[in-house]
């Protein structure tokens, strides 16, 4: 993951998988993944590639602490 | 390299209030459930404002219960549907932020009246009402706000307005109210009207931290396990079905006009009290020594506007006259105006555990019917004082009856309105009561203090009384 460009900081444990954030990443750079947590879900992964850092994914996502955005700052 | 991390703030990083977790920092609700998203928006707002530790959060019942978990601020957890109360209550007893957090069962069924009483007085308070159609908590009943033909295990056939009425529509009925100062419905139902809800709930709180009065915001919000939907569909029916019937949009702001609240502070010293009920001018009692002293009972009745209550009050100023214990206890009802109309005295040496009188030792009957309803429960040995103009009277036996011509000594006394303190009078005249004549003069100067001109004329009224019962009763 390039961690000089915009990217979403997944908590497997802490997801409960509901899918909001994919259905609200705005370039769809977020799935659900195939990796069952020690709670029973399928958390979400990031694909890698391709966030722009809008953080539409951290404000629909119900959960304190399954999700934050970090953006590098410029400079 | 540097970075801008957009996280959660104003919520506690782990939870341990809800006990040992495998995933300590999530939270008790459900996959795709609103709570969680509106709980990020307030406690951001609160970290941002950098109110969290003036803040107290009302957690109601419903899903967010346990709001208490989460939120890093103060907290009550209040009965179902008396947020509004007990946010009253620390707005106004504290500076603080206040803020009421309710679900639709909550802030629109049981809690309706407390939620538009707060909203009409416009109480310092931020109500954040979710609507999400359903009792969440208790499974899936149907709520006030359940939409027409939607169906809920308590209306399995879909909502039918003929039989559960229509949904409540809460924004529109707080504006209908002068106090509020915004009113405003949003949902997060998708990232747009996210960012809408932020902006409503943040302008909310700002106006709390200004103290300018009452905020309400409706947040449409999802509820993917009673609903019935996954988070995404259940999204989807907001934005097609929900905003239909509960249209988003604002309904109040007057946050320009609005200044800060400043109620007056209530003077609850004891001075200031016994100001207020006049005990301050409360005279020391009058020296009275009688061995043969006994508690007395009485019931007084008749028709509402003969000076019953009045007369029950009058004796029991008497009593205090002397240092007495006394216990005066009216029995209003819908008797009040022109019915009957009773008080119970008791005058003691001890401290007096009921006021409520069964078997007085004197009854005042000022009519027909009171004489009738209370006889036979006077004491053997009794007396009953009734009003002469009754007429005839077959009287228990083994009590004893003084008829007294009330209304006539009155008027022949010249205060045709007097016939109580002709009781009164008789009452001393015949030391039923056994306290001195002093103490009844200085309960009728106390009864009248604020018509100082009828204390005279009330003590001749008295002396008039007096004078008949040693002419008239054996």
């Amino acid at each position: 993951m390039d961690t000089t460009k915009p990217y979403p900081l997944i908590n497997p444990l802490e997801c409960k998988s509901c899918g909001r954030c994919v259905d609200a990443c705005p370039k769809k750079v977020l799935e659900i993944g195939t990796e069952l947590n020690a709670r029973g879900y399928l958390p979400v992964v990031y694909k890698g590639e391709g966030c722009i850092g809008c953080a539409s994914c951290f404000y629909t996502c119900p959960e304190p602490h399954a999700l934050e955005v970090h953006i590098p700052k410029k400079g | 390299m540097e970075e801008k991390i957009i996280r959660t703030q104003g919520i506690y990083s782990e939870f341990p209030r809800k006990g040992p977790s495998a995933a300590p920092a999530a939270t008790h609700y459900c996959p795709g459930c609103g709570h969680g998203i509106i709980h990020k928006l307030i406690a951001e707002a609160l970290a941002d404002f950098g109110i969290q530790d003036k803040t107290v959060m009302i957690s109601p019942v419903g899903c967010a219960v346990f709001a208490y978990y989460y939120f890093d601020a103060g907290n009550i957890q209040v009965a179902h549907g008396r947020a509004p109360a007990v946010a009253t209550g620390v707005s106004r007893a504290r500076d603080c932020v206040v803020i009421s957090y309710q679900g639709d069962g909550d802030l629109a069924s049981i809690g309706l009246n407390e939620t538009l009483q707060a909203a009409n007085r416009g109480e310092k308070i931020a109500v954040f009402f979710v609507n999400n159609t359903v009792y969440g908590m208790t499974g899936g009943q149907m709520a006030p706000t359940t939409l027409i033909g939607e169906k809920t295990i308590t209306c399995p056939d879909g909502r039918d307005p003929l039989t559960q009425g229509y949904p409540t529509h809460m924004c529109e009925l707080i504006s209908t109210l002068k106090a509020p100062v915004f009113v405003e419905r949003v949902a997060v139902s998708d990232i747009k009207n996210i960012r809408n809800a932020r902006r409503a709930i943040r302008k909310a709180i700002e106006i709390q931290a200004e103290g300018k009065g009452y905020t309400f915001v409706e947040i449409l919000s999802p509820c993917p396990t009673n609903l019935g939907k996954n988070a995404v569909a259940n999204n989807e029916w907001i934005n097609t079905e929900m905003v239909k019937e509960f249209p988003l949009g604002n309904y109040r702001d007057r946050t320009a006009e609005a200044e800060h609240v400043e109620r007056t502070t209530s003077d609850f010293s004891t001075e200031s009290l016994e100001k207020l009920f006049e005990l301050d001018s409360i005279a020391a009692p009058i020296e009275h020594k009688d061995p043969n002293f006994k508690e007395s009972q009485v019931k007084i009745a008749g028709f509402g506007g003969q000076g019953v209550l009045s007369l029950g009050t009058m004796l029991t100023q008497a009593a205090q006259a002397v240092g007495k214990q006394v216990s005066w206890y009216p029995s209003y009802g819908p008797e009040q105006r022109g019915g009957t109309s009773n008080c119970s005295v008791i005058i003691s040496n001890d401290r007096i555990g009921s006021p409520v009188v069964y078997h007085p030792d004197l009854l005042v009957a000022m009519n027909r019917p009171s004489l009738e309803k209370f006889q036979n429960d006077v004491k053997p040995g009794g007396i009953i004082m009734y009003d002469a103009i009754i007429g005839d009277v077959e009287l228990p036996k083994g009590v004893k009856g003084v008829a007294v011509p009330a209304q006539d000594l009155a008027i022949q006394a010249g205060n045709p309105r007097g016939a109580n303190t002709i009781m009164l009078g008789v009452m001393l005249g015949l030391g039923l009561t056994g306290l001195p004549e002093e103490a009844f003069q200085t309960a009728l100067a106390a009864n009248f203090a604020k018509k100082p001109k009828l204390i005279p004329m009330n003590l001749e009224v008295l002396a008039f009384a007096q004078k008949w019962v040693k002419e008239n009763v054996k």
